[in-house]
């Protein structure tokens, strides 16, 4: 299976990922190259296997519905690249 | 002081023969002498002069644990409070974590003393720790080779004494492979059974931290801090600690081991073979029986591990968007422009590639192909070891195809760097925990034999480990210029 440039173009904008212009070429070989390892999945059937997401095959454990988390709110403010007024600041959204 | 053990260090703190003040300058003036190595991403040393001084108290109080007073270093993967935690990356170059993963709060709470954060593959991507936003680290036993990756800085800091002991994370082999390149022990435990809380996702289903040591002996005095359940972390499985020290002396009279063949096919470089085959022969002098078993399914790791692996990542990386901490470009345009740059510009090229390999495996048209598919895989993977580990206690093989590779010989081409994981990521499939201990030398470049137990097996694994290691010296050996 191989990838053309404009594949990876669209990719990279589902992953909202720069990529430069003169890098798309060497990510379209280097990711055909790696699905062309994917392709020996294939060699295998796996009809009636069911799909494993998790090592022990455990349900997600639930915590009791109570409030534990401190407020945070400062210490969280104060790495973020923009703030003002407790708030993150972004471009415009809405005009 | 830095060649001792935790059990020699933690004795000679008790006794007064060194403080922790004293032991710490000595790998403050270590890690100066050897920066070359670039083993560290962050040195500590006000901090860890502090914890060293407060250490010392304890200890003439008589509150101390085995690892008060005694140096470690962090993989730069776990969240350290008000102290630059990278990741090994642009992204978080500027990141100052709020608060402390769940690892370090308890080797806090025991008193051990953090020399500071140590270097790594970029986002924990890499088996060769070039990806790293921070350079590539040197191999202590020969600087022109890689340590391995991606806890590559855990493994050179451990062998060229930097540290008395280190943490590292495994995803796809993390921590056995840098260890078995820099000729030291490194134990990823069973997956949950170390918390995951505040150590920076790679892929959640497959991540694991564990030690990385000089010995099994102290790889089961760290483990015993490092272990147990965390509320904080969904995916911690709350099942006692035992206490690994407690058994390592256990003899191995009527051990099975199991060597699959798939791992001593004839692609397995001749050298390995054949010092795999005397570290086996150790075994059965310990008591031990061998049988020859099959894993059919082992060879699909490689490709369902790099759609899995890959998949979690495209998600788990979405969070650095340049809004909330982390990197921001310069005058965004507009939101699309503020992501798309930000990651753009914070993210390396493998991490890159991560992302846009696990994007189009989760994208409309390819999840069943390719995600499902892997996730089908992997149970067959899990299945493969589980008649395994029926028939016999444990598993034994390589960690690597060959010993450390040199800088810059695999960055060109991604694939040929992936199949140097092939004998480590089935394991993380499994979720099996797995230790890799010294096994000899090729060429003057360290060995790892790998041990695979069975689920929350570590004081086995580690008391297997243990007596190899009285009976050799492999684990004491000590890189030219190191000693």
């Amino acid at each position: 299976m191989s990838l053309t440039t404009n594949d990876v173009n669209k990719i990279a904008h589902l992953a909202r990922l720069g990529i430069e212009t003169q890098d798309t070429e060497s990510y379209a070989k280097d990711l055909s190259g790696i699905l062309d390892l994917m392709t020996q999945m294939g060699e295998l059937n796996t009809d009636k296997v069911e799909p494993m997401a998790h090592p022990m095959d455990q349900a997600q454990r639930l915590r009791p519905d109570q409030i534990t988390e401190e407020n945070n709110r400062d210490k969280f403010m104060a790495i973020a690249p923009q703030t003002e007024d407790g708030l993150f600041l972004v471009p415009k959204v809405i005009e | 002081m830095h060649n001792k053990s935790l059990k020699e260090l933690s004795h000679g703190l008790k006794n007064r023969d060194f403080s922790s003040v004293e032991l710490t300058q000595e790998f403050l003036k270590r890690i100066k002498q050897h920066q070359d190595l670039n083993a560290y991403i962050t040195v500590t040393e006000d901090l860890a002069l502090q914890d060293a001084l407060a250490a010392d108290i304890r200890i003439t109080n008589n509150q101390a644990n085995p690892l008060t007073g005694i140096p470690v270093a962090q993989k730069d993967i776990f969240c350290t409070l008000n102290i630059k935690t990278s990741c090994g990356s642009k992204m978080l170059d500027n990141f100052k974590a709020p608060y402390n993963a769940t690892v370090i709060e308890k080797f806090n709470l025991t008193g051990a003393v953090m020399l500071g954060k140590l270097n790594m593959d970029e986002f924990a991507m890499g088996s060769s720790n070039e990806t790293s936003f921070y350079g590539a680290v040197k191999n202590p036993w020969n600087p022109n080779k890689v340590p391995g990756g991606s806890s590559g800085g855990s493994g050179a800091a451990v062998a060229a004494r930097l540290a008395a002991y280190a943490t590292g994370t495994d995803t796809g082999g993390s921590i056995r492979q840098p260890a078995a390149l820099c000729g030291i022990t490194g134990l990823k435990p069973t997956y949950g059974r170390v918390s995951r809380y505040g150590m920076i996702a790679y892929a959640s289903s497959l991540d694991q931290g564990g030690p990385m040591t000089h010995s099994a002996e102290d790889a089961a005095i760290v483990l015993q801090t490092m272990a147990g359940f965390d509320p904080k972390d969904s995916t911690s499985v709350d099942i006692s600690v035992p206490d690994y020290s407690a058994t390592l002396n256990k003899p191995l009279t009527g051990l099975k081991i199991g060597l699959p063949k798939e791992f001593f096919s004839d692609e397995l470089n001749a050298d390995m073979a054949k010092k795999l085959t005397e570290a086996i022969d150790e075994y059965q002098k310990l008591g031990a029986e061998i049988k020859d078993i099959s894993m059919p399914n082992l060879k699909l790791a490689i490709p369902a591990y790099y759609v899995i692996a890959p998949a979690e990542c495209s998600a788990n990386l979405s969070r650095f968007d340049g809004v909330r901490f982390g990197h921001r470009c310069a005058n965004p345009v507009d939101l699309t422009d503020l992501y798309t740059r930000s990651r753009g510009e914070g993210f390396g090229k493998e991490v890159k590639r991560r992302i846009l390999m696990g994007t189009y495996a989760l994208s409309t048209g390819y999840y069943d192909a390719y995600y499902v598919k892997a996730q089908k895989i992997r149970r067959l993977i899990s299945d493969d070891f589980k008649n395994a580990l029926a028939e016999v206690d444990v598993i034994m093989g390589p960690v690597t195809p060959t010993p450390a590779f040199g800088i810059g010989e695999k960055m060109s081409d991604p694939v040929e760097m992936y199949l140097s994981d092939i004998y480590t990521i089935a394991i993380n499939l499994a979720g099996l925990p797995a230790i890799s201990i010294p096994a000899g030398f090729i060429n003057d470049l360290p060995i790892g034999l790998q041990i695979i137990g069975n689920y929350f097996t570590e004081a086995q694994i580690l008391n297997i480990a243990h007596q190899y290691q009285l009976i050799t010296d492999w684990h004491k050996q000590t890189p030219k210029g190191f000693a």
